[in-house]
């Protein structure tokens, strides 16, 4: 499957995903403008409920992918994830702290939860880069690692011991942004993630060699006149920067970043030309589908696209591995 | 011997899938069967006559502790669950925790004869069991179950009597709430206790099923989510539009929040529902909303009084 394969998918996932729901709407009806907006149900569901809710999904899924996809070749870690640097727990933090202790109030429209959920995720990017900045020369990316595993197993533990602090209902409230939710039900959220998202997908798209080479091993990299301290710093912000945007919009979504690279791996082939832009359209895809499962399938009450990310992915990831190796 | 069908691979993989959302469904009907039977029924299993009287009591639910004092037992208790409130004396009691978090040796320190504890905490009554504690294990449900604990908790405590007349006090005051809005136009009402502020993200409202459902019935309401019988229902804006309640009441109960109303613009992104196009989406405030205790009857007054004011003029 080429990149126009990835993108024709994405291009008809993308357009039937707000026509399709648990409520029926008609299309004549959606964009009929002989009909006041504010009585047209049919427009309002498609605009206000389910356009935004499909842009989030394109925006997280594919920010998380390709942020997986960076973080296992410079980690040089297939299992490595928009996770395993702490940036998901930083972020979830972030949205904990503000829900515990009632400050999320709105900023111009915004809650203040995806904002100190970035900055949950900016603050744990702080300590990763400085990690990365201090490292020496030679050093194995195992430190990096080991480093990362030892903050999230940190901004865990606040994360408990803050939820335990705050009312039972805060802790619901808490657990319910952790099931993840693009229900954003507004453009506001998804225009301010859209602009720190866009840009970092910029910065990882002139790393395509810098990652099929540092895959190899940094000696080999250099070898061949790569700087990649220089060329490790770029990628770990961008790819922080794609994480924390993407769970501060979404919440923590589990499984996209870490196995939506591998899916597109076993597609297309390890080159990183195509493994960015693959994994940037399926992610996004994957996304769109798993939403769009999670508000129809499971009734009106829907199901959080978290759950349903592993419930479909599972299965998914294990049929293509079979069929690749048997 | 029949030769067998060979089922294609993909028959077969459709087929698993079928099988496994069949065995989710069937989890979630046993579940719901359990949820009906009553809470009576399983007090009365405890069979309270076999105890002594309980004179050192930990209550780590807030609806039960507010339960023992107003029946006049809350001089008997010695500590409180990390979420109690009110009455304002439970601020002198010492905390033991709460149900994700009960902290048995500080339980087990002050020697209680009788802890009341969540149902659902299968450790912390294993733990009781072998210190030879007795407990008292609390289940909220609907508004019925509300008093039949007070009345159960009242005889296991020995104080029966006072248990029954604020049991039938309760009673007397849902029954004069339901006599105000008989026979009013009864709306198609949402009731919302939980949303992100600033906007309609991860909006939780009162299913089908629960004191809160029970309590919107009651001031005379149609329970817009009535067909989904779960206690809350995470919603999304689409199931909002589709719905068109014609009024949603959003609950809100942290103390101090003086932003609550300014929040509800955030409702006029969906102009088309009825309740946003007639102006009545409706705040109330106070803990007693989500404390299924004794001050229910008076919370599901104010939800009466807000949906039918012209019944209370």
């Amino acid at each position: 499957m080429t990149i126009a394969g990835f993108g024709a998918l994405t291009l008809v996932v993308c357009v039937a995903a707000p026509l399709v729901g648990a409520t029926a709407i008609h299309l004549s009806r959606v964009f009929d403008r002989t009909i006041p907006f504010a009585d047209n149900v049919d427009a309002q569901v498609f605009f206000v409920a389910r356009l935004p809710r499909v842009l989030a999904a394109i925006l997280v899924g594919s920010s998380l992918a390709v942020a997986g996809v960076v973080f296992q070749a410079f980690l040089r870690n297939p299992l490595a994830s928009p996770d395993t640097l702490g940036l998901s727990t930083g972020a979830t933090l972030g949205a904990v702290i503000v829900i515990t202790f009632h400050i999320d109030t709105a900023v111009l429209g915004i809650s203040a939860v995806p904002i100190a959920s970035f900055l949950g995720a900016a603050i744990a990017l702080g300590i990763v880069y400085a990690m990365s900045i201090a490292r020496r020369h030679g050093t194995s990316t195992t430190v990096l690692l080991l480093a990362g595993v030892a903050l999230s197993a940190f901004f865990g533990a606040l994360n408990r011991l803050i939820q335990v602090l705050g009312d039972f209902t805060d802790t619901f409230r808490s657990i319910r942004w952790m099931m993840g939710s693009l229900d954003v039900g507004s453009y506001t959220d998804v225009v301010v993630s859209f602009v720190p998202i866009a840009a970092a997908l910029v910065a990882v798209a002139t790393l395509p060699r810098v990652l099929d080479l540092v895959s190899l091993g940094a000696a080999a990299a250099e070898s061949r006149g790569v700087d990649v301290r220089r060329a490790e710093r770029l990628a770990l912000v961008s790819a922080s920067v794609l994480t924390g945007s993407a769970v501060s919009l979404g919440g923590p979504i589990p499984f996209v970043g870490i196995i939506v690279p591998h899916i597109v791996r076993l597609i297309v082939g390890a080159d990183h030309r195509l493994v960015l832009p693959a994994a940037a359209l399926f992610g996004g895809t994957f996304l769109v589908l798993c939403d769009l499962l999670a508000r129809t399938v499971f009734g009106a009450g829907g199901m959080p696209v978290g759950a349903v990310t592993a419930l479909l992915g599972g299965p998914f990831f294990l049929w293509l591995l079979f069929r690749r190796f048997r | 011997m029949a030769a067998v069908p060979q089922v294609p691979m993909r028959r077969r993989a459709a087929w698993l899938v079928v099988a496994a959302v069949a065995a989710l469904a069937s989890g979630w009907s046993a579940k719901a069967l359990a949820e009906r039977s009553s809470t009576a029924d399983e007090y009365a299993r405890l069979k309270p006559s076999r105890f002594e009287d309980a004179h050192r009591i930990i209550s780590i639910i807030p609806a039960t502790t507010e339960m023992l004092f107003a029946m006049g037992a809350g001089d008997r208790l010695v500590a409180v669950g990390s979420y109690d409130r009110f009455p304002a004396a439970v601020e002198q009691l010492p905390r033991v925790g709460a149900l994700l978090d009960p902290n048995v040796e500080r339980i087990l320190s002050l020697r209680p004869d009788l802890v009341i504890l969540y149902g659902t905490q299968s450790d912390l009554r294993t733990q009781l069991d072998r210190a030879r504690v007795a407990y008292f294990p609390y289940v909220h449900r609907g508004l019925p179950d509300i008093t039949a604990t007070i009345r159960a908790l009242g005889d296991r405590v020995g104080v029966a009597a006072a248990a029954t007349g604020l049991a039938d006090a309760i009673d007397k005051q849902l029954g004069d709430v339901r006599a105000r809005v008989a026979g009013a136009a009864r709306p198609k009402t949402l009731l919302v206790f939980g949303r992100e502020t600033g906007t309609l993200r991860n909006i939780e409202a009162s299913g089908g099923v629960g004191f809160l459902h029970d309590m919107l019935e009651a001031a005379g309401g149609v329970d817009v989510l009535a067909d989904l019988k779960q206690q809350s229902v995470t919603l999304s804006t689409e199931v909002v539009l589709a719905r068109a309640p014609e009024v949603i009441i959003e609950l809100r109960y942290a103390r101090g929040d003086t932003t609550a109303a300014s929040d509800l613009r955030a409702w006029n992104a969906l102009a088309s529902v009825p309740a946003v196009k007639n102006r009545r989406v409706l705040l109330l405030q106070g803990e007693e909303f989500v404390v299924p205790g004794p001050r229910v009857g008076a919370a599901t007054e104010r939800m009466a009084r807000a949906l039918h004011p012209e019944r209370f003029k």
